[in-house]
């Protein structure tokens, strides 16, 4: 299948009067319509750099990224970005939360406000919407920071460690409640992630970073024989510790060279 | 903190229709502790007014120099017939809500313009600094002056007293907002003029709503200053009149009226402040 996003020889490094920190270097891979792709790697090597550049809000300063629109068309395709907290505003209520996005693209329309009532129905959050964030658990947010993503129908959906926030129980069930009605919405998604088993359980394909200046280590397709293709089950699939144990050794070979 | 343990207090007994022993008992403590916390505020003033009074009586201390309760009243009863001192009053609270509205005008649009453009904030950081220093009180004879005498004058000296130290707090209220925050807007597509509308903006109200608390004050205190200087009315100018005829009745008339005019302000900043929070 084609790629939606293409991403040639990026580099980027930060500049301060002390110098020059080189964050990426020489990255280079594509994401196909679709796919699950999960960017693992040391912390502090750069992983959110890429996203902020995939996402269009820092200018790479080497290299390339092409975008193959459906349409044929060279706008950049719109992107949803979840961050790592929720950042819902306490000074807005839960549905004045969800059409944020809505609100500063002008795009209040019908349908798209019905879109967006239909997913609060979804989530059952349809109770809670004219409640403060303050009054929802943590789950909740989550979902409500999901929908005023959607609300804008991206074509794909960045994550940053977007369930880190969570107790474990909760993460558990989010991160496969959430990439659930990802994939069947038909979205596709990059997720960062510090945790291996939830890279494993969600991705269809994972790509290793090194530590800092970060490239591009290794590309590892996830094949899991499974009775469904639900994130929890997967955890329980016969290939599930063989991946995880080639996914420590490539992590701690680089913090060895660290140390 | 105190309106919050009333607030949760509340809710139990709305949830248990029958409190138990304790609730009832923390309810009861809770309404003593009110009731002597207004009792002590009462009697303190009494306190003062009795000693106040019975001291200018017996000659223990001088009612001409330090008038006394009956005597502020008298006078203030014979200023009221003649209807002066509403006069004076109103010229004093008119000059101070003018120049604490242009204040505030003037200092949201300079404090949103430095945030726009970091370049324009680091030009003139030293000159805010420095202004926001200066004691206004020295620029007052220039503006009497540059302006002459009258309204005009007073409303500068009330605004040129609040003005950079509210500029400066606007500025910095509007700096210290999440910066992840304002990535959201940046990601949902949003422009820096919606990162300013959706987060700067509503995330300052509270810092806003403090230096506005502090605002009036100043402007009170420039208001005075100026018809100190400038005025043929204000309460300023009856404090001035009253010390260079020795009539310290008037002085010390002026000054209890200045104060209710303070505790005013300060009172209907909060009502307004509470009603902002509760929305």
């Amino acid at each position: 299948m084609e790629n939606i996003i293409e991403l040639k020889n990026i580099g980027y490094s930060y500049h301060s009067l002390q110098g020059e920190t080189v964050a990426l270097k020489d990255i280079s891979f594509g994401v196909k319509k679709g796919e699950f792709l999960a960017v693992v790697g040391p912390s502090g090597c750069g992983k959110s750099t890429l996203l902020s550049i995939i996402a269009g809000l820092l200018a790479p300063e080497e290299g390339t990224i092409t975008v193959n629109n459906p349409d044929g068309s060279l706008r950049y395709p719109r992107i949803g970005y979840m961050l790592q907290h929720d950042h819902l505003f306490e000074w807005r209520t839960i549905y004045q939360n969800v059409i944020l996005g809505l609100e500063i693209n002008h795009m209040m329309t019908e349908e798209r406000i019905a879109y967006v009532n239909q997913l609060l129905k979804d989530y059952n959050l349809e109770k809670f919407r004219n409640k403060r964030p303050s009054e929802l658990s943590g789950g909740m947010k989550q979902r409500a920071a999901l929908i005023r993503t959607l609300a804008l129908e991206p074509q794909l959906l960045l994550l940053d460690e977007p369930f880190s926030a969570l107790d474990y129980q909760t993460r558990l069930f989010v991160s496969a409640d959430i990439c659930n009605l990802i994939r069947a919405a038909g979205k596709t998604m990059l997720i960062i992630t510090h945790d291996l088993s939830e890279a494993i359980s969600l991705a269809d394909r994972i790509i290793i970073l090194s530590r800092r200046p970060a490239v591009v280590k290794q590309e590892i397709p996830i094949r899991l024989t499974l009775p469904d293709d639900s994130p929890l089950a997967s955890r329980n699939a016969p290939e599930f510790q063989y991946y995880f144990n080639l996914l420590w050794k490539e992590l701690s070979e680089d913090e060895g060279q660290e140390a | 903190m105190k309106v919050k343990k009333h607030k949760s207090a509340s809710q139990d007994t709305l949830e248990k229709p029958i409190p138990s022993d304790r609730q009832a008992l923390y309810l009861e403590l809770h309404r003593r502790h009110k009731l002597f916390v207004a009792f002590w505020r009462f009697f303190l003033l009494f306190l003062f007014l009795l000693f106040w009074e019975l001291g200018a009586n017996t000659g223990k201390i001088d009612s001409f120099f330090f008038s006394s309760p009956s005597r502020i009243l008298k006078l203030f009863w014979e200023l009221c017939k003649d209807y002066s001192i509403f006069m004076h009053i109103g010229i004093t609270l008119f000059e101070t809500v003018v120049s604490f509205l242009l204040v505030f005008i003037i200092s949201l649009v300079t404090a949103t313009l430095l945030w726009y453009s970091t370049k324009l904030s680091e030009i003139l950081e030293p000159y805010l600094v420095i202004l926001n220093s200066l004691p206004k009180s020295a620029l007052a004879p220039l503006f009497i002056v540059w302006l002459g005498t009258g309204t005009t004058t007073i409303i500068v000296a009330g605004i040129s007293v609040a003005l950079f130290g509210s500029i400066i707090s606007f500025y910095t209220g509007f700096k210290q907002n999440d910066e992840e925050k304002l990535t959201l807007i940046y990601t949902l597509g949003g422009s820096k003029r919606d990162a300013f509308h959706k987060v700067v903006l509503p995330g300052s109200v509270p810092i806003l709503l403090a230096t506005t608390k502090v605002n009036i004050g100043l402007a009170l205190v420039g208001v005075i200053i100026g018809e100190f200087l400038a005025a043929r009315r204000g309460l300023g100018y009856l404090i001035i009149y009253g010390s260079q005829v020795f009539q310290l009745n008037l002085v010390i008339t002026s000054v209890i009226l200045l104060c209710l005019i303070a505790m005013g302000f300060y009172k209907g900043l909060q009502w307004i402040e509470n009603r902002i929070e509760r929305k």
